[in-house]
């Protein structure tokens, strides 16, 4: 940065914010110069939501002050936000799918909308200036997920922006699409405007940022140049030193095929829903085959028909040799199949039961309940094995299962799992929202697995954890699935390709802009 | 300033003592009410909520009232706990107290060990019909359990008096609209001898144990109770949402059913349009305020009970309106609902506490920039 006689865009000053049992926030101090794209780095938990909710009016810090231009100021809501010229594009788009792009951008304005037709135009003409084109008479519901980011950042800049903040924007996008949305904002940059880039991933932040503002448990850990820094030593910053960061893990094919799909079509009931189309699959015993994709592509369709929720043709899908199209989810389970959902707290664990009725949850089949009646203590024995041999923090058996962390969580219900010695192990996101820790731990456990034998399917959105453990890869994009391939042979651009649904173009072609 | 706040986790001691500030909060506003109607508040209080009980009549006659109020929340607490609400425990019972009257008026003059359990049958298929039609509804069509259960309470009260006006009606009743009385073999035995403690009592403890058993040790229960507290979870693991659904409902109708032949064929001995005074109703505030726990419930039926019977002796020995009785359930049903904030919030009394914030380090940036 060069000698700036303004003040900065925005200052933080202390600001600290205490919820029940978590200081989300500690004295936290940060600067944004104007035309500065600042990250904010951090693990999940580390605090990073809480302070942009700081900046953006949704919560009251309990201490400290915002300064704005140089002014203390105190953000009353988000609609004073907008006002001051912040804008924010949220992690889960807040967006009406039945409603057009100019409809929903207007009802996120407010009275500041206008009319319709000029605000279609603006649309379109900021839209094309800032390299990302979208069409204002559209529904949301045709739109994919990165054309929905587009409409989101659009809201923002339609209005007159001085303060953008992103929450993990490339989450959502394929590798491609994250080329072209830095270059946008690259361009908005250069334009005068800030930019509060909120991500974990070290590889994005060095490309974009000028300069990290990294949050570890609250308070701030470092400060750097992402420039200047290689992604260790921001990692050590993000995680300490003690958590050891990354490991690589021998590939292996198997070829006995446990898991297999074939020919899998399925009509959505949801309207907004994904149909699967012609999906032929195979997982071998001893192998981990992961699909990445971009949510919302069919993942979820895909995964219910797997586990059994959704019931499909028998003949679709084999567990070795036996159809199991028309089974029940526990008919399934009692085959040798274990599953790891999304959502944790809601299908994988009952928030307000304990750990041991947790644990009953998906063990009653191997040998907890007995006549009808709970084997209690049997499942307290279970319930304790899964905490000791998984490491699981907790109080005890006896603690509920939202008190516990979303890793320490992961780690008992992928312990869960693991412990009735599946066959097939099929896990969705399983280390998301989890820290670096308890990633490294899940990762392991499901290696460990899969050396003994059993076929693991994972579905991830995170392509680096997917390169990690995967032994084959491939992406699924509209309900379609791509091949799949031994994961030496494929490259981040070729999945990043496929995520896109481009299944069959040949090898590196540089679809990106630079 | 009064403030709510979140604890972060449910308070497990408040979870048991709401319902006990919700008593004694229902008492300090009966207090007033009748300070305010003029009538000396302790005695008021001593009438409604001692005299009924300060003998072994009155005991008894607390044992007679709590039968049925027990058996139809023992019974909902399954429905409840399954998140599946079930409002409709008074057309349940009704139906039950009719069907079993139908049975107990064919065999009037036979005298037979069988007579008696069939009638009982009969009442609990009553109340099963009664409720299976509810539940078809909502499995089938998916309707809202809470819509069609209250509308068949209106339905089967009108059945009943149509019964009663008509096909049932004593030939030799001088037009009451009242059935023949009972033979004995169709009426329950007595318990306590020289009171109308009958084996309702018996039986609607027995249901307590066997719920109790059901939801905290059989695997059925824990099925019932995930699937209430998060249906994705139950899915998942392959519970069958349908027959849960189905089995709680008939559960609880069944119960309610049996409470009302137990009461014709128990203090009644015959069937009247006035079999309830909203047993079914206050079953409902009776299983909330019992937390859903079969001990809990047990509690709180026998003050349900005793609320009745004070309601009665308020309204003859101080004149005061029976309606008194509703009013103290509306009371107690609205203060629990309020105690119950705080299971999951704090009250913080705010006096301005922000300190300033703590004086400003020079800033890197600035001094640099």
């Amino acid at each position: 940065m060069k000698q700036n006689p303004s003040p900065p865009r925005l200052t933080l000053r202390g600001i600290s914010k205490q919820y029940p049992g978590c200081l989300a926030n500690d004295d936290i101090h940060l600067d944004i110069a104007p035309a500065e794209i600042h990250a904010l780095l951090g693990e999940n938990g580390a605090g990073k939501s809480t302070l942009m909710k700081v900046i953006y009016g949704l919560v009251k810090p309990d201490y400290g002050e915002l300064l704005w231009d140089g002014l203390p100021i105190e953000v009353k809501d988000p609609a004073h936000a907008r006002k001051l010229g912040i804008g924010m594009v949220f992690q889960h788009f807040s967006l009406f799918e039945t409603l057009t792009v100019t409809e929903n951008i207007a009802l996120a304005l407010g009275d500041d909308a206008g009319e319709l037709g000029p605000l279609a135009e603006k649309i379109r003409s900021v839209s094309e200036k800032y390299g990302m084109a979208i069409n204002p008479d559209r529904e949301i519901h045709t739109l994919s997920v990165g054309e929905r980011q587009r409409v989101e950042i659009v809201r923002c800049l339609v209005q007159n922006i001085k303060l953008l903040i992103l929450d993990e924007p490339t989450s959502v996008l394929t590798p491609q699409e994250v080329d072209t949305l830095f270059v946008t904002l690259r361009q908005l940059a250069h334009e005068g405007c800030s930019i509060l880039f909120i991500s974990h991933k070290l590889n994005e932040v060095k490309a974009l940022c000028h300069k990290a503002t990294v949050l570890r448990a609250g308070k701030v850990s470092g400060e750097c140049i992402p420039a200047e820094e290689d992604t260790t030593s921001m990692a050590k910053l993000m995680v300490g030193d003690d958590t050891p960061i990354s490991t690589t893990y021998p590939k292996k094919l198997g070829s006995t095929p446990l898991l297999k799909i074939s020919d899998l079509n399925l009509t959505s009931d949801d309207p907004f829903g994904v149909h699967l189309k012609q999906i032929n699959l195979t997982v071998n015993a001893g192998e981990i085959v992961g699909i990445a994709g971009v949510a919302g592509n069919g993942q979820e369709e895909l995964l219910a028909s797997l586990s059994g929720e959704q019931r499909c043709q028998n003949d679709t899908i084999h567990f070795a040799d036996t159809p199991v199209g028309k089974l029940s989810p526990d008919q399934r389970r009692q085959w040798g199949l274990a599953f790891v959902p999304e959502e944790r707290l809601g299908r994988g664990a009952v928030p307000e039961m304990s750990l041991t009725e947790n644990a009953l949850l998906t063990g009653f089949l191997s040998g907890l309940v007995s006549k009808g009646m709970v084997a209690w203590h049997k499942a307290e024995a279970f319930a304790d094995e899964i905490i000791a041999q998984y490491k699981v923090k907790t109080p005890g058996r006896h603690a509920q299962a939202d008190s516990l962390s979303g890793g320490n969580l992961q780690k008992f219900i992928i312990g869960r799992e693991i412990m009735q010695n599946p066959r097939i192990l099929i896990a969705a996101h399983p280390t998301w929202g989890v820290d670096i820790g308890a990633a490294t731990a899940i990762h392991k456990a499901l290696i460990k697995l899969r050396d003994q034998g059993a076929a693991i399917l994972v579905v991830s959105e995170d392509i680096d954890e997917l390169f990690l453990i995967s032994d084959r890869i491939g992406a699924i994009c509209d309900g379609a699935l791509s091949p799949i391939k031994p994961t030496p042979e494929s490259s981040i651009q070729e999945l990043g390709r496929m995520m896109a649904g481009d299944f069959n173009s040949p090898t590196c072609e540089q679809g990106a802009t630079p | 300033m009064i403030k709510l706040e979140p604890r972060g986790e449910r308070s497990r001691a408040m979870a048991y003592l709401s319902p006990v500030l919700a008593a004694l909060l229902t008492m300090l506003t009966g207090l007033i009410l009748f300070t305010l109607l003029g009538v000396d508040p302790v005695e008021a209080l001593i009438t409604i909520l001692y005299v009924p009980i300060s003998d072994t009549h009155g005991l008894a006659e607390l044992c007679v009232k709590t039968a049925p109020i027990l058996l139809c929340a023992i019974g909902l607490s399954v429905a409840f706990k399954a998140k599946i609400w079930n409002i409709g425990a008074e057309g349940q019972l009704l139906m039950g107290g009719l069907f079993g009257s139908y049975i107990a008026l064919q065999f009037i003059e036979v005298e037979a060990f069988w007579v008696l359990p069939a009638v009982l049958i009969a009442g609990v298929v009553g109340g099963i019909v009664w409720s299976g039609i509810a539940a078809v509804l909502k499995v089938r069509f998916n309707t809202n359990e809470i819509l069609t259960t209250i509308m068949m309470n209106y339905i089967a009260l009108n059945i009943l008096l149509w019964a009663v006006h008509g096909p049932l009606k004593d030939p030799d009743g001088y037009n009451f609209p009242e059935s023949a009385l009972f033979g004995d073999s169709a009426l329950l035995p007595i318990l306590v001898e020289d009171t109308r403690v009958h084996f309702g009592m018996a039986l609607a403890l027995l249901a307590v144990v066997a719920v109790w058993v059901l939801m905290s040790r059989s695997f059925y229960g824990f099925q019932i109770k995930v699937m209430g507290m998060d249906a994705g979870a139950a899915r998942l693991s392959g519970f069958k949402e349908k027959r849960l659904t189905y089995f709680a409902l008939l559960l609880s109708g069944g119960l309610a059913g049996l409470a009302g032949v137990g009461e014709v064929t128990g203090p009644i001995g015959q069937l009247i349009p006035q079999i309830s005074p909203g047993y079914g109703y206050a079953a409902i505030i009776v299983a909330f305020l019992g937390r859903l726990h079969p001990v809990g419930i047990l509690l709180a039926s026998l003050l349900m009970a005793l609320l009745y019977m004070g309601g009665e002796m308020a309204q003859i020995s101080l004149g005061l309106p029976l309606a008194l009785t509703g009013l103290f359930q509306g009371m107690l049903l609205f203060y629990l609902l309020a105690c119950d904030v705080l299971i999951s919030f704090r009250i913080r009394l705010k006096s301005k506490k922000l300190k300033p914030s703590p004086p400003l380090p020079p800033l890197a940036s600035e001094t640099q920039g």
